[in-house]
């Protein structure tokens, strides 16, 4: 059987002619089962999404910044902390890269199409249906901890929603890897990218089901008897995990992919340990054998020699080998930068920024698990996901920096690039940073008011509210630049970045069936092979 | 193209259904285990009790009155091995291009799909418990409900096959194995589930 479906015009010229402009073009948006809008849309939808929940964010710092005084109405306050924690997880950091992948996957490996395209948006029109439906019973007082009985079962069925387009998207990005690459492309030839887009997308597959299952567990539980799970205000005792580390990590392995796939075009030559980054992409997603199982993996230095170190291996295999992931791909960046041939561009090194952002909020997680450190229950662990999603956001501006002008023809200059990516990541530290100065201080993860801590409690949150409103800037200066830019900015030409994947290997912006005759490859840089670049 | 790459005949398309299959297969084993594993938790944390003789010491979990009907989760057990045979019968036969062996055998594995659910429903009938009843009894229908709508998905799944086949897609031996698969899956799935529900109770 074939999946490869023809693309007819959304309306014929006549058609045109009566309906206005916008709706035509916002029906074929809505409608099309090409993977470059599905993907696009995935990213737009995240990233408006994204300035709602640092809106949100924002609004939780200014009550925190006074404790002791109620801006916010104290029924309310609860709401705006689940959603700030659903937004950052499931609104920004999943389906970021998830679109990227959808987008651009399907043209790295060469193919016409993605695999079972009305798959990939039948996950998208679930995700945004999902988020919209968590959004609309936290409003109505539903939520982790609501009061509206019927809202937690619509916050339930609506997560349960998000999760199930998640991974419907994620399948079609993965299978599209595994069967639909180009004559030649084996598994080791694929761009690393596409093999993070395999590795990531298989982990989300794994790892969503079992909030699925607990969700439908807890649904069964709420609306009839409330006796297993303790009715609406253990909701996340049981669902917490889903919201926090370690299963954020799977959400980011594509980021990670992203770094290793630009890394080598900067550097200008081959990855020469090109199986040591598809080993690093593949390390990062061992996070996936932490999601399922719902638990953070603490390391108590306690008891017998034996006790230590069991505690210290399965700490280490739960926190750290994602981290090692991370160091891997980063490693073998700086030795490819050493061919000094190096052209930087400000795509790379806003992805790079958001990848370090990333790992300074696995290395955060892996103190939080420390037990001496006392910090589980502090907001050193909001800390920790606030840097691991606007990391992901920031490493996915880059991304679209860089990928953009194969989508739409034209490039966002360097400078625009430069500074809105900047503005996000200074947000970001602002954001985080004092997070953790406020966790050891012993600030409680989950209050917005009533506490109190020895130290400079309007400082730290003061600094976090900039950062959260930084973050919103600098995404509005990145999505003023990317509409202005991409609609009439500089032409791109097909290969501005002297690319090595078959993605450049076609017109920008990529016709609607991706190539006008598909390439046979014999390495995995197929792009330097026709250029004559020796291997 | 826009570069000189040498140019390639169209793909031979890689068995895209059954990868697909393949993939949301792993993806229902961990939606299914992650569930197994919390009813493993909360049976291991219930409280314990005598037993009714008086002799032992057992967990609280499974409340006194209920009792598990094992002949229906057995008969339910049973089928699905007799429905893999149909399922496997279908493949054999749409790869030898035999048509209406290929109908037949979808056909028979959707009535035993509708003769699990039927079984599932039997065994709701008999043990006689209401999902409001307590901790046990929720648990017990959220977990078999979901087993219940993977089976329903299944037969789906044969139904679409079976059009298709009935349709003259002749050349249609991807799906039928695709969907023998999800069946393959979904029973081993089952064995677990009848283990740790049905018998381990």
């Amino acid at each position: 059987m074939t999946t490869i479906e023809t693309h007819a015009q959304a309306t014929t010229a006549s058609q045109r002619d009566a309906v206005p402009q916008l709706l035509v073009g916002i029906a074929d948006w809505v409608s099309s089962s090409d993977h470059k809008k599905i993907g696009r849309l995935f990213v737009a939808l995240s990233w408006l999404l994204a300035l709602g929940t640092a809106v949100v964010a924002a609004l939780i710092g200014i009550e925190r910044i006074t404790p002791s005084t109620a801006l916010i109405d104290a029924d309310a306050a609860p709401q705006l902390l689940a959603i700030f924690r659903f937004g950052l997880v499931y609104a920004v950091l999943a389906p970021t890269f998830v679109g990227i992948a959808i987008a651009v996957a399907p043209l790295q490996v060469g193919a016409r199409s993605i695999a079972f395209p009305r798959l990939a948006q039948l996950g998208l029109w679930l995700w945004i249906t999902g988020v919209a439906t968590v959004i609309i019973s936290i409003l109505g007082n539903g939520g982790p901890a609501g009061g509206n009985s019927d809202m937690v079962d619509l916050y339930l069925l609506g997560l349960a929603v998000t999760a199930a387009g998640l991974i419907a998207a994620a399948t079609s990005a993965v299978v599209t890897v595994l069967t639909a690459r180009t004559a030649g492309m084996s598994l080791e030839r694929a761009p690393l990218f596409s093999w993070s887009a395999l590795a990531g997308g298989f982990a989300i597959i794994a790892s969503l089901p079992v909030a699925i299952g607990t969700v439908a567990y807890i649904y069964v539980d709420h609306t009839y008897s409330r006796v297993a799970f303790g009715g609406n205000y253990a909701v996340n005792d049981h669902l917490g995990w889903s919201l926090t580390q370690p299963l954020t990590f799977v959400f980011v392995v594509m980021a990670v992919g992203a770094l290793a796939d630009m890394g080598p075009v900067v550097s200008g030559g081959r990855q020469p340990l090109r199986g040591g980054a598809l080993a690093g992409i593949g390390l990062v997603t061992t996070a996936v054998l932490g999601a399922v199982t719902q638990s953070q993996h603490v390391l108590t230095w306690t008891g017998s020699a034996g006790d230590k170190i069991q505690s210290l291996i399965t700490f280490a295999f739960f926190n750290l080998l994602p981290v090692l992931g991370v160091l891997v791909v980063l490693a073998l960046g700086a030795l490819g930068a050493k061919s000094g041939k190096i052209r930087p561009n400000a795509a790379f090194a806003v992805t790079f920024l958001g990848v370090s952002m990333i790992l300074v909020g696995m290395l955060g997680n892996a103190l939080l698990n420390v037990d001496g450190a006392d910090l589980i229950g502090t907001v050193f662990e909001e800390g920790a996901t606030v840097y691991v999603a606007y990391g992901t956001l920031l490493a996915g501006l880059g991304a679209m920096a860089f990928w953009g002008p194969k989508l739409w023809g034209r490039k966002i200059a360097d400078k625009k690039v430069f500074g809105a990516g900047a503005l996000v990541l200074l947000g970001t530290v602002l954001a985080a940073f004092p997070q953790y100065i406020a966790g050891f201080q012993g600030q409680p993860n989950g209050a917005v008011a009533s506490f109190d801590y020895d130290g400079p409690i309007s400082l730290w949150n003061g600094a976090s509210v900039a950062g959260h409103a930084l973050v919103i800037l600098g995404l509005l200066a990145f999505i003023g630049a990317a509409v202005a830019d991409f609609r009439s900015g500089e032409h791109a030409g097909d290969d501005p970045w002297n690319g090595h994947t078959l993605e450049w290997a076609t017109p920008s912006p990529a016709p609607i069936d991706n190539f006008s005759e598909l390439a046979s490859v014999a390495s995995a840089e197929p792009v330097l092979d026709s250029k004559g670049v020796s291997a | 193209m826009t570069l000189a790459l040498p140019s390639a005949a169209a793909p031979v398309p890689k068995r895209q259904a059954m990868v697909a299959v393949g993939v949301l297969s792993v993806a229902a084993i961990t939606l299914m285990g992650g569930m197994l594993s919390v009813w493993l938790r909360f049976r291991a944390a219930a409280p314990t009790r005598e037993s009714s003789d008086g002799l032992y010491t057992i967990k609280d979990w499974l409340p006194k009155d209920i009792t598990i009907p094992e002949v229906a989760a057995n008969t339910m057990l049973v089928t699905f091995f007799a429905l893999l045979l149909m399922a496997q019968w279908a493949s054999y036969s749409a790869k030898r291009g035999h048509d209406s062996h290929r109908s037949l055998a979808l056909l028979v594995t959707f009535g035993l799909g509708a003769a699990i659910v039927n079984a599932q429903i039997a065994v709701y009938s008999q043990m006689g418990i209401g999902v409001r009843d307590g901790a046990y009894q929720s648990m017990f229908y959220a977990i078999t409900a979901t087993m219940l709508i993977l089976v329903v998905v299944g037969m789906a799944f044969t139904a679409v096959a079976w059009f298709r086949s009935v349709g003259g897609r002749r050349d249609d031996v991807e799906v039928v194995n695709a969907h023998a698969l999800y069946w393959y899956v979904l029973t081993g799935i089952f064995v677990a589930l009848w283990f740790v529900v049905y018998v381990q109770k």
